[in-house]
């Protein structure tokens, strides 16, 4: 049997782990050990004071009132905008659009720059490992406007095939919508080297970096990527946040997606005068508070380092697919070169959902079912599986705890 | 709290190991395709109606032990009985595992096992997915049924 390996000296799990109020908690009498952050992360302290001081001290709307209060909610949620483009590495501000979560992020560019930009006959490539939220969007797009759905294909080990995709690249293309990391595989993707194709072939770039923000340290600028997606939920933010990073000459040329208070210049009733960006895109009162605290979760990560966190997070991978391949029955799901700490797996013939409640009694949570991405599952011939996603708060005790639920989930349907 | 026993009761186990009746009757009369977004799940129900009694009954598809084990169990017990007899027996089921009757109607007889299912409510569907899509099959309906 494997050992743990002990932590990395410069990394203190224990110290991270003391900033995540609900990690202490119990379930069925038993220690939480929480696997399933890829689905949404837990919140740091300081996350959860940053909503409560906003609610208490610094409420009112946004962008609106002339009295002290509006302006220190407008500074406190712009401030975030800011720290927002020092996360992405953004050249401006205005090149950041908030969004309720990354869903919301590619409908915003698929309904205003797809719609505006496409016709019939463009296509839109995108890759196996898409979550369902980086796929219909496009599909109705496509219904819409009669674009054509390309897809790169992967290998067995869940790699992106950068020679195939190339193939798949024309003329007729005009956009790539691809993951930074595979929500099920963990598969890290080669995004600039997709970048820079797509970019020779004339066509932009969407990137769902809703898996890799919170795991990898992201350039925007160095990636060349027109569009960068991320969720606030899955970054230890609050949920309903989210961004869209778009290139400013790209925001400039896409009309309004919403529309209504916020994003509007002047209203007659003959016409509208819409603002500029990035409030163009912003109508309606915005997740005021859930920003702020966005804003404390960026702070958060910066602190840990995302260096620090991908080192982390490497060696819990590592530990955990050397410990659960001790396990004969456990078949891995995703084995690619380039990957993130999301581990998907099943345990011999038994079912996803039965592994799910065997775990849950044992306190461990984790993600079973096909992860809202039905056609990659497709593509590996699975219905289900298993996913055991880590954190910056996990521990290799977390792993040991998992490989020891696992066994008895082989013990109990054996 | 209960224990993972009460929910995988051995002829649980036992029966979405070797599922009985999983096959497609060749005079099937009726037949439904039911599914589990949540999982991914997928069933087809089979019937053999005869002057308003089920005479054959049988099942395809895949999911977890408590769904595969509810539709080997219906297929078992539904047998013989009439359109409105399993109609019946799926009602006080559903009653049972929705927690809404204190102990198991006696009519139950050996799909009593599923009694645990009322202490894990996200599993509620599993167990009920093979009878919806089997009142489906016997109402003739054509679309396939959700659990959703």
């Amino acid at each position: 049997m494997a050992k743990s390996p002990a932590a990395s000296a410069a990394y203190d799990v224990a110290r991270v782990r003391a900033d995540f109020p609900l990690l202490s908690r119990t379930v069925y009498g038993k220690k939480l050990i929480f696997l399933d952050s890829a689905a949404s992360a837990q919140k740091p302290r300081a996350v959860i004071d940053a909503v409560a001081r906003c609610y208490e001290n610094e409420y009112a709307n946004v962008h609106r009132g002339v009295y002290y209060l509006s302006q220190k909610a407008t500074d406190a949620f712009e401030a975030v905008r800011e720290k927002m483009r020092a996360f992405l590495n953004a050249n401006e501000t205005r090149e950041i659009v908030f969004v309720r979560n990354g869903t919301e992020g590619m409908n915003l560019v698929a309904q205003s720059w797809g719609a505006s930009h496409l016709k019939a006959g463009d296509e839109i490539v995108l890759s196996t490992f898409e979550h369902h939220s980086n796929i219909v969007p496009w599909q109705m797009l496509r219904d819409r406007l009669g674009v054509v759905i390309k897809v790169v294909p992967m290998d067995e080990a869940g790699n992106f095939l950068l020679g195939e995709y190339e193939k798949l690249l024309s003329p007729k293309t005009k956009l790539v919508a691809v993951t930074h990391c595979s929500n099920v595989l963990g598969t890290i993707t080669p995004v600039r080297e997709i970048v820079r194709l797509a970019h020779r072939a004339g066509a932009k770039v969407l990137v769902d970096g809703c898996q890799a923000a919170p795991r990898l340290a992201v350039d925007v600028r160095d990636l060349d990527c027109d569009f960068y997606v991320v969720t606030g939920h899955k970054m230890y933010g609050p949920s309903g946040t989210g961004a869209v990073y778009a290139k400013a000459e790209i925001l400039e040329a896409m009309p309004p997606w919403q529309g209504g208070g916020g994003m509007i210049r002047r209203v007659t009733f003959e016409k509208t005068e819409y603002a500029e960006i990035p409030y163009r895109f912003e109508a309606g009162t915005p997740h005021i508070a859930g920003t702020i605290g966005l804003g404390a979760a960026l702070d958060y990560v910066r602190g840990l380092g995302l260096e620090a966190i991908e080192r982390h997070e490497a060696a819990l991978l590592d530990y955990a697919t050397r410990r659960l391949s001790e396990i004969n029955s456990v078949r891995l799901v995703g084995t690619a070169a380039e990957k993130s700490a999301i581990l998907s797996f099943n345990i011999g013939e038994v079912h996803p959902h039965d592994v799910g409640t065997v775990l849950d009694r044992e306190g461990v949570a984790v993600r079973v079912g096909h992860h809202c991405a039905q056609p990659l599952m497709d593509r590996l011939g699975l219905v289900a599986a298993v996913r055991a996603s880590f954190g910056v708060y996990n521990t290799m005790a977390d792993v040991d705890r998992l490989h020891d639920a696992v066994l008895k989930v082989q013990r109990f349907f054996a | 709290m209960s224990e993972l026993s009460d929910l995988y009761q051995e002829v649980i186990v036992d029966h979405s190991k070797r599922p009985r009746n999983m096959r497609r009757p060749a005079d099937a009369t009726h037949a439904a395709d039911g599914h589990n977004p949540l999982c991914g799940d997928s069933i087809s129900v089979f019937v053999t109606l005869r002057d308003g009694r089920v005479e054959d009954v049988g099942f395809e598809g895949r999911g977890c032990a408590i769904s595969v084990a509810s539709a080997s169990l219906m297929t078992d017990m539904i047998k013989g009985k009439t359109v409105a007899e399993s109609r019946a027996i799926f009602q006080a089921f559903h009653r049972m595992v929705t927690g809404k009757d204190e102990l198991p109607d006696e009519g139950l007889d050996k799909l009593a096992a599923f009694e645990g299912v009322r202490d894990f409510p996200v599993r509620v569907k599993c167990a009920t997915l093979a009878w919806h899509t089997l009142q489906a099959a016997l109402e003739g309906r054509a679309q396939p049924i959700s659990t959703e």
